[in-house]
């Protein structure tokens, strides 16, 4: 076990564009970022918004919202991340999970369930053969404020205990004070530790402060070998926004050109209704397009969304509303 | 312990996302089947007992029948507007006119659902636009001149401004409404009364905004509306009772237009063609100056006189902004206007749509790379895709004439002097973009391109507050602003 920092963490750190000459990053490291300025790029936050409002404005009906109410469903991580969790919650968590309509055979199950490491193994019992996976915060979640070896460990941990997913937090101090090394150092021994494990890094956007930045950091963590990048802990407001995501979607996008990778996306927190999950689809089709509408590359982080999506699935194929009492709480 | 294993899960085909059709309902209109003459405060039959039938450009049904205005007409009409002027209107506070233009404001915005759905059947234009940019900036437009209608002293001070008379208006159809508003807001709060003429393919929105003057209880004779074709257009040019004509079209029209009030004493403002260029430079932010680019030039089919038909881009950065720039027209989703899901609507009218067909022909003869985005057009109606043009020369026809329409000419620079030089070769001086994270090398550029208005990070934005108009044959005369008021009043 390597505790030593591999990238003297006093080397002045200007510019990402210094990053791409330094040689003390790993040799595999795919750098979507070179000399060429345009490639770490700028994000202009007036037009931003400006797409991403009118993107929220497309109107989707009839079959296509089904499909996009379907494909919702199966994108999404259900979370619970609260010091009062149990055992005996997570277990209805993940049989909500597995089956979320229990009156609608016909409704896929999640993606995965999100849940803190203690909750892993349970988790992982109750889910065993389903299809669902477990993904776990981890790296002191949610500030990421503890040494570098307590969160290598935490993140061993989960993977011990079975989680299939890491979500990881980045150190927002480090990187707000300019130290992106340390920032990339961490993600890079994050991302050894959970080995075949996927890797999520939350860059928690609403303690970023512009989108320039959340660019910058998109950029960090994918090229320190992010598999997902995440919006928000969502302990912090705002979290997921869509002209955030739409700025991560860019970046996607562009290391994809650069490089070929394929990195996924997962916003989370405030996500609370079917509208907003069609947005943010309006916007992931219209960004990165269909290959990437699957749950292999995009996930919500949520909790309170899906029964909202059940509501307007049922709505759909019968034409009523059902009061929420139809659906169940857990 | 098999159950630690990780979970494996079969990969999911993703999803080919279609988006079903979401028409907004066009029962919120209805349209009267005959239009007359709006003269006097009410809708008269035209002495010259023609009419002629308006179409909806998308697949050329008939939606109403629209009176030709003869001489006579116009004559009637420019009457009304006289006895209005020197009855009431010019005399009435402008405190009392504000009044009026207020209510008219905020009945435009009560009916904005209706406005936008008849724009958009009448124009070809899609509902998005209509319904996000044209109705409400018309509106806007109205409430910012009711604004200023008791504030004239204080806008031009120890200069005693008074209106001019009676104002002959003749309007284009890319913004029918939008440039009812731009006319008549500041032409009205001055003090004037106006003779407006919309354009001969797109008089319906002018038709239901006479009514708006009717329901706002403006005095009649203060907006007279005539509807016809080109010869309408003369009459009023020629009419000797009309005090100040302001024109926007054509550079060709408007050339006419100044030959014909030569010496009569006429006050003029002519708003014209326009060949913008939109100037990316590397270190801007580059998705987004993609979207400005789009926005530029597939904003209303292109039908824009201030659209960015020239895109320079700086050379370090072409290919890649060629290549999102192409990415990006193929995600443009072209066809039915009143789907609200729609991006690019219908060309206005089969004469412009040849217009376009040429002027791209002579492209591709002249050599130039042609790159057009895969959509099926509806069989029905007027359409044209969103084109593309790469490899132009500066000297290529659709580098140099205004092409009204979804085409672009791409053209590159290495230096910030060469971009201004390569903006600045056209006969027109309207519009200009420029793209930079550099604050300073926007103020740079602006000081040096010659056009009347620049955006800065930004295309094709419009606000009542900002003047808008053009250099050289782009015309001569603001509109918007403070200094839209000026083209409406004389001095003491």
């Amino acid at each position: 076990m390597r505790t030593e920092a591999r990238i003297p963490p006093e080397i002045a750190w200007l510019d990402l564009c210094s990053m791409a000459q330094v040689q003390l990053l790993p040799r595999d490291l795919e750098l979507p970022l070179d000399l060429r300025l345009p490639r770490v790029g700028a994000v202009d936050s007036v037009a931003l918004e400006a797409r991403a409002g009118e993107l929220a404005k497309r109107s989707i009906k009839r079959g296509s919202k089904l499909a996009a109410l379907d494909l919702a469903i199966r994108m999404m991580d259900l979370t619970t991340l609260e010091g009062a969790d149990t055992p005996g919650k997570v277990s209805a968590l993940c049989a909500k999970a597995m089956r979320p309509d229990p009156a609608d055979p016909s409704i896929p199950s999640v993606a995965a369930v999100c849940v803190y490491p203690n909750l892993v193994a349970v988790a992982k019992r109750r889910l065993a053969g389903s299809g669902v996976r477990v993904a776990s915060v981890a790296t002191a979640f949610p500030s990421g404020q503890s040494p570098i070896d307590v969160k290598l460990a935490d993140v061993r941990e989960a993977v011990v205990l079975g989680a299939d997913e890491i979500d990881m937090v980045i150190d927002r101090g480090a990187f707000l004070s300019g130290r992106y090394a340390k920032v990339v150092d961490e993600i890079v021994r994050v991302k050894e530790a959970c080995g075949s494990t996927h890797l999520k890094v939350i860059l928690e956007t609403g303690e970023l402060g512009t989108y320039d930045n959340v660019r910058r950091a998109s950029l960090l963590a994918i090229a320190a070998g992010a598999d997902f990048i995440k919006t928000s802990t969502g302990k912090i407001s705002p979290a997921a926004t869509l002209p955030v995501t739409l700025c991560m979607l860019e970046v996607i996008r562009d290391v994809h050109d650069e490089t070929g990778r394929i990195i996924g996306m997962k916003p989370a927190g405030g996500i609370r209704t079917a509208k907003q999950a069609i947005q943010y689809l309006c916007v992931l089709n219209e960004t990165l397009g269909a290959a990437w509408m699957t749950p292999e590359v995009f996930r919500f982080g949520a909790s309170s969304l899906l029964n909202d999506v059940l509501m307007q699935i049922r709505k759909q194929k019968t034409g009523i509303y059902q009061s929420g009492d139809y659906f169940t709480l857990d | 312990m098999a159950d630690l294993e990780k979970t494996k899960v079969p990969t999911p085909a993703p999803l080919d996302w279609e988006y079903a059709p979401a028409p907004e309902s066009r029962d919120i209109v209805r349209f009267q089947e005959r239009y007359g003459l709006f003269v006097g405060g009410e809708q008269v039959e035209p002495l010259s007992g023609e009419w002629y039938s308006t179409i909806e450009p998308a697949n050329e049904e008939h939606l109403a029948e629209i009176a030709q205005a003869r001489e006579d007409d116009v004559d009637r009409a420019v009457q009304a507007a006289r006895d209005a002027f020197e009855n009431g209107w010019s005399k009435l506070p402008g405190s009392e006119r504000a009044k009026y233009i207020f209510r008219i404001a905020r009945i435009l915005l009560e009916r904005s659902r209706e406005f936008a759905v008849a724009e958009s059947l009448n124009s070809g234009k899609p509902i998005r636009e209509s319904r996000d940019v044209d109705v409400p900036i018309a509106a806007a437009h109205f409430f910012y001149y009711a604004g200023w209608a008791d504030k004239l002293e204080y806008a031009f001070p120890n200069r005693r401004p008074q209106p001019l008379g009676v104002a002959g208006q003749i309007i284009p159809w890319n913004f029918p409404l939008l440039m009812l508003a731009w006319k008549i807001a500041p032409a009205i709060a001055c003090g004037n009364t106006v003779v407006l003429k919309p354009s001969h393919t797109t008089p319906l929105t002018a038709l239901l905004f006479a009514d708006v003057c009717r329901q706002a209880g403006l005095p009649p004779g203060v907006v007279n509306i005539v509807t016809g074709d080109g010869r309408t257009g003369a009459a009023m040019v020629r009419h000797p009772g009309i005090d100040k004509i302001a024109f926007t079209g054509s550079t060709g029209v408007g050339k006419e237009i100044q030959r014909t009030i030569a010496g009569t004493g006429k006050r003029l403002t002519l708003e014209l063609g326009g060949k913008a260029a939109n100037i990316v430079f590397d270190d801007c932010a580059l998705d987004q100056a993609v979207e400005g680019i789009i926005n530029g030039i597939y904003f209303n089919q292109g039908e824009v006189c201030c659209a960015g038909s020239r895109l320079l881009v700086q050379e370090s950065i072409y290919e890649q902004a060629l290549s999102k720039l192409k990415r990006r027209m193929s995600t443009l989703r072209v066809g039915d206007p009143l789907d609200k899901n729609t991006d690019v609507g219908a060309i206005n009218s089969r004469e412009q749509l040849e217009r376009i067909e040429e002027l791209v022909e002579s492209g591709r003869e002249e050599g130039a790379e042609i790159f057009q985005t895969e959509c099926t057009l509806p069989d029905r109606g007027f359409w044209f895709p969103p084109t593309v043009f790469t490899n132009v020369a500066q000297s290529y026809r659709i580098a140099q004439e205004e092409i009204f329409g979804p085409v672009l000419s791409v053209l590159t620079f290495r230096t910030p002097e060469e971009a201004v030089e390569k903006a600045n070769n056209t006969a027109y001086g309207l519009s200009a973009g420029v793209w930079t994270e550099k604050g300073s090398r926007i103020l740079w550029m602006a000081e040096r391109l010659r056009a009347g208005v620049v955006w800065g990070n930004t295309f094709n934005r419009f606000d009542p507050a900002s003047p808008f108009g053009g250099y050289k044959e782009s015309g001569f005369g603001r509109e918007g602003g403070r200094h839209g008021l000026e083209a409406y009043l004389r001095f003491e």
